[in-house]
């Protein structure tokens, strides 16, 4: 202590603006020479330190105390050091006066780190967290641009413009990470460069210095833009985390306020191609009718036709579902009329099941067919046809509310259950559906008429059969 | 024979379709680097954000699936077999080499790779599989790997998966049996559990392996997480959440991801047209949390749902439930346990911490609060400290509207 004049003044000049090494060896010193926090001044190379350092020769450039040869330890908690080396890095002139001053009141109060409300504690650890935030930004929003190295090498080059000193910190990162590549960041405070085995520095670069474009970047543009889904536009969540300040060093920035200005047209197409607005369900039968008449969700219904409307008592425990209206439905506005219906009413009548008591519908409520001549030829409704007006079959089943579904042939079963199930495969035996009614699934009748002979034979029998099986689940769920 | 395309209509389709999954992170999972390694890649620290979409979403990984071709009829699904969508199909190959352009020129940490499923279940889950062999394998990728597995495929098939991603997962789809029946009749309920439950030996065992043999291969070091899809079906917030902590605590999953139910293009008309809120998805992640790191029982958090099962959605959960259990209010700042003071409407985890750490050298008065969370407002009614006490305000049958934001126009870009 022996060197120290009272209120002599010391300017401590930093090699380098991240040189933390270098300042916890000075603090150390001055600490042991007693030296208060204010009465040193730390400079970085190119500042100009505070009004202190600034006054001239005859104080700013004092030599620095030695310190004694048996000085008392100097001590900072772990959590001081830890912040400290971040600290350091951050672009605030008066960093290191402030670690010095904490460091200083840490000799007398070893817990004064613990504090949070404490002012220079705060300091500190905001410092730190905007180090650490810029450090984070770097790992993510660096962009390797490849230029061709001699020996057709490939050389990797970001430009990227950093807050904080801490280029030279985070070049461990991306040699941890790009360990087998050849790669420069060139930012305004100073380059590192890798070449697979050792780290170079140089001095600050400018933008011009690194390479314009790459050809990959326009596959990443095109994938950026692809998996924006602009049915959720949150443009303030995104400012959040990627400031504006970023933009022009990414190459996907760009695109960002087209993206954004067509989001709310690209929303509205996939809302209009995602189908018709169906409404909300009707809440009687009556108006199901009503709606289903004025049903344009799928082309059918632009065909001059009319719909045809299911027709039961309104609580029938049985309903019957068929694929869609024929011909002769079409024309008497009722389901199950013509041929096929007659073929049914028979077979109903021979299981012993009253067609009056139970809810005749189909799964399509529009004829579907096309014109030939003057007849009009029956057209299998397409998967996305039933699916469409499986809206209205539920807004019935939901009304009517049947114990036991029976449905006839394949169109039927996936009106019920939205996938296309093998009918040879499912019948027989009931499935459980959502709402507590159970399905049945067999032919439609339309098939038998199209056979002959033993085939036909057989799939009656069949057919009876279902229907038989059928009836016996009504007598045992006693409806 | 349709016209070849080109790579980057390939990457348009194929990224268009995985946008609806709502899984990002590449956290959690094992160190590694490439330093001694052939390739590149490293998962160091917390998973980076590269960029971020217009809609707010981080972009961490190549989320891509590799074809949108499925046989599957999922009826909320945009690559359904009877969607009219654009159908396109990557390469194992393409998969790898794009995925290791993107990651050289650090757009990304990894990739996020999902499929729809061709010829069959184990055909799919083999492609997946060579991508990620691929980039292993022969170029010693060290970044980070999400498989989307596919719950109908062979046992060992998954477990080859996990042998080379740092996460698989499973995604249950929708919340309730009864909507999975409806909406997607061509997926099992039970099925769906069975792989996660597989997973999850797998992945205990091979943790076990590690603790006695250094050399152990890691099966899915990050884990195994899941989405459910919010608003295609009836279900309730109670329902999901239900749900969610079932499969917290069955299958020791990582992440329950909520996906709010958006519009596709050519969607089925079993849907419900309108999306939901958007804010309802947040809301149920505020709940997730709840359960994670706040102590709250699944039954605890459902206590701050409304009459209609769903929570509200102008406020938190976590200020439903306090607004509800005004008797448990106000906690005394200097005395109350971390416990009661994670319950504190506006005090996450790091105010709490810290709360206890500076009580310990001074006893906390309003202004220190006000340095110690964000909003002290906020937090004011539900506190005592040293110079405040709320009187009557915790009572006040209008304190509801006093905290609730107000409703925000939308901002200007």
């Amino acid at each position: 202590m022996q060197n120290v004049s009272l209120g002599a003044h010391y300017v401590v000049n930093l090699p380098e603006p991240d040189d933390f090494a270098f300042w916890r060896e000075r603090a150390r010193g001055l600490i042991q020479c007693d030296v208060p926090p204010d009465r040193v001044s730390w400079v970085e190379p190119g500042g100009t330190g505070d009004l202190f350092a600034a006054e001239g020769p005859s104080r700013g450039e004092r030599r620095l105390p030695v310190s004694p040869e048996y000085a008392r330890e100097v001590r900072a908690s772990k959590r001081f050091l830890q912040l400290a080396r971040k600290a350091a890095l951050h672009s605030d002139p008066a960093r290191f006066g402030l670690l010095y001053r904490m460091l200083w009141r840490l000799q007398s109060n070893p817990r004064a780190m613990e504090d949070k409300a404490d002012a220079d504690v705060r300091r500190i650890e905001e410092l730190d967290k905007a180090v650490r935030r810029d450090a984070h930004k770097m790992h993510a929003f660096v962009r390797f641009r490849v230029v061709e190295a001699e020996g057709g090498a490939e050389h990797y080059v970001a430009w990227f413009e950093p807050d904080h000193h801490i280029v030279r910190a985070e070049a461990g990162f991306f040699m941890r990470r790009f360990a087998n590549m050849n790669w420069s960041i060139l930012t305004p405070r100073g380059c590192i460069h890798w070449d697979g085995e050792t780290m170079r520095e140089s001095g600050p670069a400018r933008r011009g210095d690194a390479p314009g474009g790459d050809p990959v970047e326009e596959l990443w543009r095109s994938y950026y833009a692809s998996i924006f889904n602009p049915a959720r536009l949150k443009v303030g969540a995104m400012l959040s985390e990627m400031p504006r300040k970023y933009w022009k060093n990414l190459p996907e920035a760009a695109l960002i306020p087209d993206l954004i200005a067509g989001a709310q047209a690209r929303e509205a197409q996939m809302v209009e191609t995602g189908g018709k607005d169906m409404g909300d369900k009707p809440g009687t039968l009556d108006a199901v009718g009503e709606a289903i008449a004025r049903c344009r969700a799928c082309p059918i219904g632009e065909l001059e036709n009319r719909a045809v409307m299911g027709e039961g008592p309104r609580t029938a425990p049985l309903m019957i579902v068929g694929e869609q209206p024929g011909d002769q439905e079409d024309v008497k506005g009722r389901p199950f009329v013509g041929p096929a219906g007659q073929l049914l009413d028979e077979y109903l009548e021979r299981a012993g099941i009253d067609r009056g008591e139970a809810y005749v519908t189909n799964a399509v409520k529009h004829f579907k067919y096309v014109p030939r001549g003057k007849r009009r030829l029956h057209q299998s409704p397409a998967a996305k046809e039933i699916d469409t007006c499986r809206w209205w079959l539920e807004a019935e089943r939901d009304l009517v509310k049947p114990r036991v579904i029976l449905a006839l042939g394949a169109s039927a079963a996936r009106g019920l259950l939205g996938r296309t199930v093998s009918i040879s495969k499912v019948r027989g035996e009931p499935m459980p559906l959502e709402g507590g009614a159970e399905l049945w699934v067999t032919a439609h009748p339309s098939y038998l008429l199209r056979l002959d002979g033993d085939a036909r034979e057989k799939q009656a029998a069949l057919f009876a059969a279902d229907l038989a099986a059928v009836k016996e689940r009504l007598a045992e769920l006693g409806a | 024979m349709a016209q070849q395309l080109s790579l980057r209509q390939k990457l348009e389709i194929l990224a268009d379709a995985a946008k609806y999954d709502a899984s990002c992170a590449s956290s959690g999972t094992a160190k590694k680097n490439s330093v001694g390694g052939k390739g590149v890649g490293s998962t160091e620290g917390m998973g980076i954000c590269h960029a971020y979409a217009p809609d707010g979403r981080c972009i961490s990984l190549l989320k891509i699936l590799l074809t949108n071709h499925c046989i599957f009829d999922c009826h909320y699904c945009i690559n359904r077999k009877s969607s009219n969508v654009a159908r396109a199909r990557f390469t194992p190959q393409e998969v790898a080499d794009l995925t290791l352009s993107f990651y050289r020129r650090n757009y990304i940490e990894g990739l996020f790779l999902s499929s729809g499923i061709v010829k069959s279940a184990n055909h799919t889950m083999d492609q997946l599989i060579e991508a990620a062999r691929i980039l292993r394998e022969e170029h010693d990728f060290r970044g980070y790997i999400h498989l989307k597995t596919i719950p109908e495929a062979d046992a060992e098939l998954i477990h080859e998966a996990g042998l080379y991603a740092d996460r698989v997962s499973i995604n249950v789809e929708l919340p309730t049996d009864s909507g999975l029946t409806r909406l997607a009749p061509d997926k099992n309920a039970r099925q769906i559990e069975g792989a996660m439950d597989r997973t999850k030996s797998r992945i205990l065992q091979a943790k076990d392996e590690r603790k006695r043999f250094r050399h152990a291969p890691r099966f899915a070091p990050a884990g195994q997480s899941t989405q459910m899809i919010v608003g295609a079906d009836g279900a309730s917030d109670v329902d999901i959440m239900g749900r969610a902590s079932a499969l917290y605590g069955n299958f020791g999953l990582r992440r329950v991801y909520y996906s709010a139910f958006s519009p596709i293009p050519d969607a089925s008309a079993v849907l419900p047209l309108k999306r939901p809120p958007l804010i309802r998805e947040h809301r149920l992640y505020q709940s997730d949390w709840l359960m994670r790191f706040y102590g709250y029982a699944p039954g605890e958090v459902a206590q701050a749902a409304e009459a209609d099962g769903n929570l509200p959605l102008d406020i938190d959960p976590k200020l439903a439930w306090a607004l509800k259990f005004r008797e448990r209010f106000p906690v005394d700042v200097n005395r109350a346990s971390r416990e009661e003071l994670l319950r504190v409407p506006g005090l996450g985890t790091k105010a709490v911490a810290k709360i206890l750490a500076a009580r310990r050298h001074r006893t906390l008065r309003l202004d220190d609060l006000a340095r110690l969370t964000q909003s002290i407002a906020k937090v004011r009614p539900f506190l005592v400290a040293a110079d405040w006490r709320p009187t009557r305000l915790t009572d006040r049958a209008d304190l509801r509207s006093l905290l609730a934001p107000r409703q925000e126009q939308l901002e200007l870009f």
